[in-house]
C-alpha cells in the first residue's frame, strides 16, 4: 500500500508539472490556433533555445535572467525563419505536407543537435531552496517556473484582447478568408503569429532549463504531450490548454506513482483518446 | 500484349533475376536492402490506403507493433508457428483499429484531431511494450527465438537471404494488387467522396462510418503482416524501431514522397527514402554521428517543399501533361493532379 503522503507529493509535482506543460503548450496553441498548422518540431525549437541558455550560462558565463532574454530573442528568430522557409512556400499544400515538412524539420534538429554536442545530457545546476510543506518537498525552481507561466499566460491573454496586432491574430483564427476581404495581410499576421509562437518557446526553454537536462531527444520526450493538451483544451483556447495541462499531468504524476511511470502515461493517453470522443471540440468547448 | 504489359513484365523479371547477378561479397548487403524496400514500400502503400482519402494517421507504428510483437511474443513463449502467429498479429491490429477506428468516425474525429489520435495510439503501443518488460524486453527489445535447421520453414526463419528477398516481393505484390483493387471499386468513389465533404457524402446515402472503418482495418491489417515479415528478417523486435514516431512519420514520408494517389509512388517514395539513408550511412559511416540524419531531414524539408505532388505523382503529371495531345488514358497521374488542387 502506499503512503498517502507520496499520493499528496505526487499530487503536487503534477501541479507542478502543469505549469512546465502549460508554458511549452503556451505557443504551440497560438500557432496551431491561428495558422491551423501543426508544427510537429515546436518542442525541438524549445530544445534549441535550452541549448543556447545553457551553453550562454555555462561557457560564456552570462548571468541566467540574460541569457534567457537571448533565447527569447533566438525564439523569435527561429518563430520567423520557420515560417518563412518552410510554412509559407507550402502554405497552399495539404496539410499533411505541412505536417510533414515540420517533420522533417523534426528529424533535422534532433540530428543535428546530437551531431554538434552527441547525446550528452546537460542541466545547469541552480541552487534554490527546497520548500518544505508538511514532509513534503516542492523545489522552488519548479514554483518560479509556474509562476512566470502564469505570468506569461496573463501577457499572451493582454497582447491578444488589448493590442491591434492581437486582435488581428484573433481575428485571422476565427475566418481567414474574411480577413482577406477586410484588406488585411494575412502573410505579415503569420509572421507576427510565428514570431510571438517562437518567443513563448524561448520563455520555456529558460525555465525548463533550469530543471531537466536537455538532449537532443527532449523535444521527442515532450512534443507529443504538448500536442495533445493543445487539442484537449481547445485550439487557440488558452485557459483549456491549462485545464488541460493539469489533469493529464496529474494523471501522469500519479498514476506515475501508484503504477509505473510509463503506465502513467498510458492511462494519460488512453484518457486523452477516450476525451477526444466525448469532447472532440476540446474540455472547455460549449457543445453545439 | 500492350507496352505497359511488356514493360511490367520486364521489370518483374529484372526484379526477380537480381539474386541470380554475380555481385561478389556486395550480394548480402545489396539483397538487405532490396528486402528493407520491398517490406517498407508495402507497408507504405497500407498507409496510403488510407491516407489518400484524407485519413492521416501518425499511428501506423502501433500497427506495425503489434504485428511484430504478437507474433514474435507467440513464437518465444508458446512455440507457436509465425504462420499461425502472423493472423492473430494481424487479428489483433484489425481489432484495434476497430475500437480506435469505430467510435473515431462516428463521433466524427477528423482533420487535425484525427491525426493526433492516432499519434496518441502510437504512444500508448510503444509505452505498453516498453511498460510490460517482463516478457517483451522493454527498451531493450526482443530476439526472436531461433528455431533448428530442419523447423526453418515452420519457424519462418530463413538463413538464405534470398527465400526473405521472394517473400518480401510477393508480399508487395499483394499489396499492390489490394490496392489496384481498391482503386477499381466503388468504394473508391464513396471514400473520395467522404473525404472531400462527409455530410454531403452521407446524405446521398453512402455509410461513411462504415466504409471509412473498411478501409482502416484493411490498412491495420496489411501494416500488421508488414510487421511480422520484418521481425521474422530482421529477427528482432523493439519499441522505438516499430512504434515510434519516428517509424510512423518515415512511413508516411516515403508515402507522400513517392505520391500517395498512385499504385507505385509509395514504392518509389521508400525506395528514395532507404537509398538515401543508406547512402548517407555508408558515406559518414562511424564519423561525424548524426550527420547523416542531419542531411536526411534536410533533403525531406526540401523534397516535400518543392514536390509536393510527389516524385511519382510529379513525373505522372508532367507525362500526362506531355500526352495531353493525344486522347486522354485516364491515368492516376491526372485524378492525382484534381484532388490536389481542390
Amino acid at each position: 500500500m502506499i503512503s498517502p503522503i507520496f499520493l499528496v507529493e505526487a499530487a503536487l509535482n503534477g501541479v507542478l508539472l502543469a505549469g512546465v506543460l502549460a508554458l511549452l503548450a503556451l505557443g504551440l496553441n497560438l500557432i496551431f490556433g491561428v495558422l491551423d498548422i501543426v508544427w510537429i518540431a515546436y518542442v525541438d525549437l524549445v530544445a534549441v533555445c535550452m541549448y543556447a541558455v545553457y551553453f550562454l550560462v555555462t561557457a560564456y558565463g552570462w548571468p541566467l535572467v540574460a541569457a534567457g532574454v537571448a533565447a527569447v530573442g533566438l525564439g523569435v528568430l527561429l518563430g520567423i525563419a520557420v515560417h518563412i522557409l518552410i510554412i509559407s512556400p507550402i502554405i497552399t499544400s495539404p496539410p499533411v505536407n505541412q505536417l510533414l515538412a515540420t517533420g522533417g524539420l523534426l528529424f533535422f534538429i534532433q540530428s543535428f543537435l546530437t551531431f554538434l554536442w552527441t547525446t550528452d545530457h546537460r542541466s545547469i545546476r541552480l541552487n534554490l531552496p527546497i520548500i518544505e510543506v508538511g514532509g513534503m518537498f516542492v523545489p522552488f525552481t519548479r514554483l518560479l517556473a509556474f509562476g512566470i507561466a502564469i505570468l506569461a499566460v496573463l501577457g499572451l491573454y493582454l497582447f491578444l484582447t488589448r493590442t491591434y496586432m492581437g486582435t488581428a491574430i484573433r481575428a485571422v483564427s476565427q475566418d481567414r478568408e474574411a480577413m482577406r476581404l477586410m484588406g488585411a495581410d494575412p502573410q505579415r499576421v503569420y509572421v507576427v503569429t510565428s514570431a510571438v509562437g517562437g518567443a513563448m518557446a524561448g520563455v520555456a526553454a529558460a525555465l525548463l532549463i533550469i530543471q531537466y537536462p536537455v538532449h537532443p531527444y527532449f523535444g521527442a520526450a515532450f512534443g507529443p504531450l504538448t500536442f495533445m493538451i493543445c487539442v484537449l483544451g481547445g485550439l487557440g483556447n488558452m485557459v483549456g490548454a491549462f485545464v488541460a495541462s493539469f489533469i493529464l499531468s496529474e494523471v501522469i504524476s500519479v498514476g506515475g506513482v501508484m503504477l509505473s511511470t510509463e503506465m502513467g502515461y498510458v492511462v494519460a493517453f488512453v484518457l486523452f483518446i477516450a476525451l477526444m470522443f466525448v469532447r472532440p471540440g476540446g474540455i472547455l468547448a460549449r457543445r453545439e | 500484349m500492350t507496352p505497359p504489359r511488356v514493360l511490367t513484365a520486364l521489370l518483374l523479371l529484372v526484379i526477380a533475376a537480381v539474386p541470380l547477378v554475380p555481385m561478389g561479397g556486395m550480394r548480402q548487403y545489396v539483397l538487405h536492402v532490396l528486402v528493407q524496400i520491398f517490406i517498407w514500400s508495402f507497408i507504405a502503400g497500407a498507409w496510403s490506403l488510407m491516407g489518400r482519402f484524407r485519413l492521416v494517421s501518425l499511428g501506423h507504428g502501433a500497427f506495425l507493433g503489434i504485428g511484430a510483437y504478437t507474433a514474435t511474443l507467440l513464437w518465444n513463449f508458446f512455440g507457436l508457428t509465425p504462420w499461425v502467429g502472423g493472423l492473430a498479429a494481424v487479428a489483433a491490429a484489425v481489432a484495434v483499429a476497430f475500437v480506435i477506428g469505430y467510435p473515431c468516425y462516428r463521433l466524427r474525429v477528423v482533420g487535425h484531431y484525427f491525426v493526433l489520435v492516432t499519434l496518441a495510439v502510437g504512444e500508448v503501443v510503444r509505452l505498453l511494450i516498453i511498460a510490460e518488460r517482463g516478457w517483451t524486453g522493454g527498451s531493450l527489445g526482443l530476439t526472436l527465438r531461433p528455431a533448428p535447421a530442419q523447423a526453418s520453414l515452420l519457424a519462418m526463419q530463413f538463413a538464405d537471404k534470398r527465400v526473405f528477398y521472394y517473400a518480401s516481393i510477393a508480399l508487395w505484390l499483394g499489396g499492390l494488387y489490394i490496392w489496384r483493387r481498391l482503386d477499381r471499386s466503388m468504394a473508391r468513389s464513396a471514400l473520395e467522396a467522404i473525404g472531400e465533404d462527409e455530410t454531403a457524402a452521407a446524405s446521398v446515402g453512402i455509410d461513411v462510418t462504415r466504409f471509412k472503418l473498411g478501409v482502416t482495418a484493411l490498412s491495420a491489417a496489411l501494416t500488421a503482416a508488414g510487421g511480422v515479415l520484418y521481425a521474422q528478417y530482421i529477427t528482432y523486435v523493439s519499441p522505438e524501431t516499430l512504434s515510434g514516431i519516428g517509424v510512423s512519420l518515415r512511413i508516411v514520408f516515403a508515402a507522400v514522397l513517392g505520391g500517395m494517389y498512385s499504385l507505385l509512388g509509395p514504392t518509389v517514395g521508400t525506395a528514395l527514402t532507404i537509398a538515401l539513408s543508406e547512402y548517407l550511412r555508408v558515406t559518414f559511416g562511424i564519423r561525424l554521428i548524426g550527420m547523416a540524419e542531419t542531411i536526411y531531414g534536410l533533403a525531406l524539408i526540401l523534397f516535400i517543399i518543392f514536390l509536393p505532388a510527389g516524385v511519382y505523382g510529379g513525373l505522372s503529371e508532367w507525362m500526362l501533361r506531355r500526352a495531353s495531345a493525344r486522347p486522354p488514358g485516364g491515368s492516376v497521374g491526372g485524378r492525382a493532379q484534381q484532388s490536389l488542387t481542390k
